[in-house]
């Protein structure tokens, strides 16, 4: 078995292509994969084990109907609605239901608060588990091993690199996504937005503020998202 | 298992390269066979678990020579071959074996939104006493299983304090390998970092870890 599953590495280009060490697979993709999954979703379709209409709709799904602008809504809804935000916290399946989010690998939320005194930041360690209804598939650099390794013994290095320096007055709190819970990091609403709408609140929030390491700022101040 | 894929704590793997606008595959080929993975699950051959079992039991080198979307090409062959859903030598020649019976696909591109929009939770409703409350200071238990296992060797050994019950899920170290759900209490249990890492770590971070009862003992 094992014999068998190294030569079905090799043939997918094991010898020459950077992996999860770098991160950096969109480099240098080998071609031959492109040929390979081809034939392979060919044969499944030939075989009549996946429809193809299905594998369409799946890949419409990852990249137009789930992403993180989704969950920059909810925590948009959560900045401005004191009694959203309550039930964000208290039962976030529902909550985040209520905006007409949910399903694969979002089954059992967990939202978690940033405070002045509390930084949260999300991994999984194991492998690649991340809230795919509100934030989408992960991006590379979440499943390659430097932030997978990194991310528990050495946060504050971490968020470093994503620009974020915080004072050893607050504490770093990592999850780390062993388990089918997943992860939503709510983040603090910057000073200066008392003024905006939930779409211009919504429009503020990335990625990375709701993974937990970004930090979330105003056009104006112009630097770091 | 003692894998690559348990890296929580290993250093020198280098900067993590974050990508600006990172599409969401970089090659029609990784949206495919993302595709091909999510809908051959619905045939039930496999689970969550036994999955992760099969992408963590490759050659450590492999693991780590791969990337995330080469594993899964690995992983989808082999598990596609040990399920008997297609055989190698269909692969290999890139046509259904003679004689073959076409089967029919449950997913369809009608069922899809509904597919994703009702999850496949691990959550069972079946009454399990917990062990442990919330407040309460546990160990997680020193085992070093050669199957699967999603309690990560940094925390082996080490006391926390259960922050909250979750409820009751399946056992990912058994029914990874076929020997049922188990259905026990995941709980957030929360590591001081220090006693993860020592003194290098600052002394208010935390690391909170989901953890079944049985990877729990009263500490």
């Amino acid at each position: 078995m094992k014999a068998a599953v190294t030569a079905a590495g090799a043939a997918a280009g094991a010898a020459t292509t950077p992996g999860l060490v770098q991160g950096q697979e969109h480099q240098a993709i080998p071609s031959d994969l492109t040929l390979r999954v081809k034939s392979l979703e060919s044969l499944l379709v030939e075989k009549g084990l996946v429809d193809r209409a299905a594998l369409d709709a799946l890949v419409d799904t990852f990249e137009h109907k789930i992403g993180p602008r989704n969950g920059a809504r909810v925590v948009a809804r959560a900045w401005t609605d004191p009694a959203y935000k309550q039930r964000l916290l208290a039962d976030p399946d529902r909550a985040i239901a209520e905006l007409g989010y949910g399903g694969q690998q979002g089954e059992h939320m967990v939202v978690v608060e940033n405070t002045p005194t509390l930084h949260n930041m999300v991994v999984c360690t194991l492998c690649s588990c991340y809230p795919w209804p509100v934030l989408g598939l992960p991006p590379i650099w979440y499943k390659s091993a430097p932030y997978r390794s990194r991310a528990v013994i050495d946060p504050r290095g971490v968020l470093r690199e994503f620009g974020v320096e915080l004072s050893d007055e607050i504490e770093v709190r990592v999850w780390d996504s062993t388990a089918e819970l997943r992860y939503l990091v709510l983040p603090e609403r910057p000073a200066g937005t008392e003024g905006l709408s939930e779409d211009a609140l919504a429009a503020l929030v990335t990625r990375d503020a709701m993974i937990g390491v970004g930090k979330i700022v105003l056009p104006t101040e112009g630097t770091k998202a | 298992m003692n894998g690559v894929h348990d890296m929580g704590g290993m250093q020198d793997f280098g900067p993590i390269r974050p990508e600006k606008n990172e599409p969401v595959f970089h090659a029609r080929w990784e949206g495919r066979l993302q595709a091909i993975w999510s809908a051959l699950g619905t045939w039930g051959k496999w689970n969550i678990d036994s999955g992760r079992h099969n992408r963590e039991s490759l050659p450590p080198a492999e693991y780590l020579a791969l990337s995330y979307h080469q594993l899964r090409y690995v992983q989808t062959v082999e598990l596609l071959a040990a399920s008997g859903l297609i055989t190698r030598a269909e692969i290999e020649k890139r046509r259904p074996a003679k004689g073959m019976r076409k089967a029919v696909p449950p997913l369809t591109a009608a069922k899809v939104p509904a597919w994703f929009a009702n999850g496949n939770s691990k959550r069972r409703d079946v009454a399990a006493a917990p062990r442990f409350q919330a407040g309460q200071r546990v160990r997680a238990r020193n085992i070093n299983p050669p199957t699967h296992t999603r309690l990560p060797r940094y925390a082996r050994g080490k006391v926390g304090v259960i922050d909250r019950d979750h409820g009751v899920f399946v056992f990912p170290d058994t029914n990874a390998h076929g020997l049922g759900e188990k259905p026990q209490h995941v709980y957030s249990v929360r590591f001081a970092s220090r006693e993860l890492w020592g003194e290098q770590a600052k002394p208010r971070d935390t690391v909170v870890i989901a953890m079944w009862d049985d990877y729990l003992e009263s500490a």
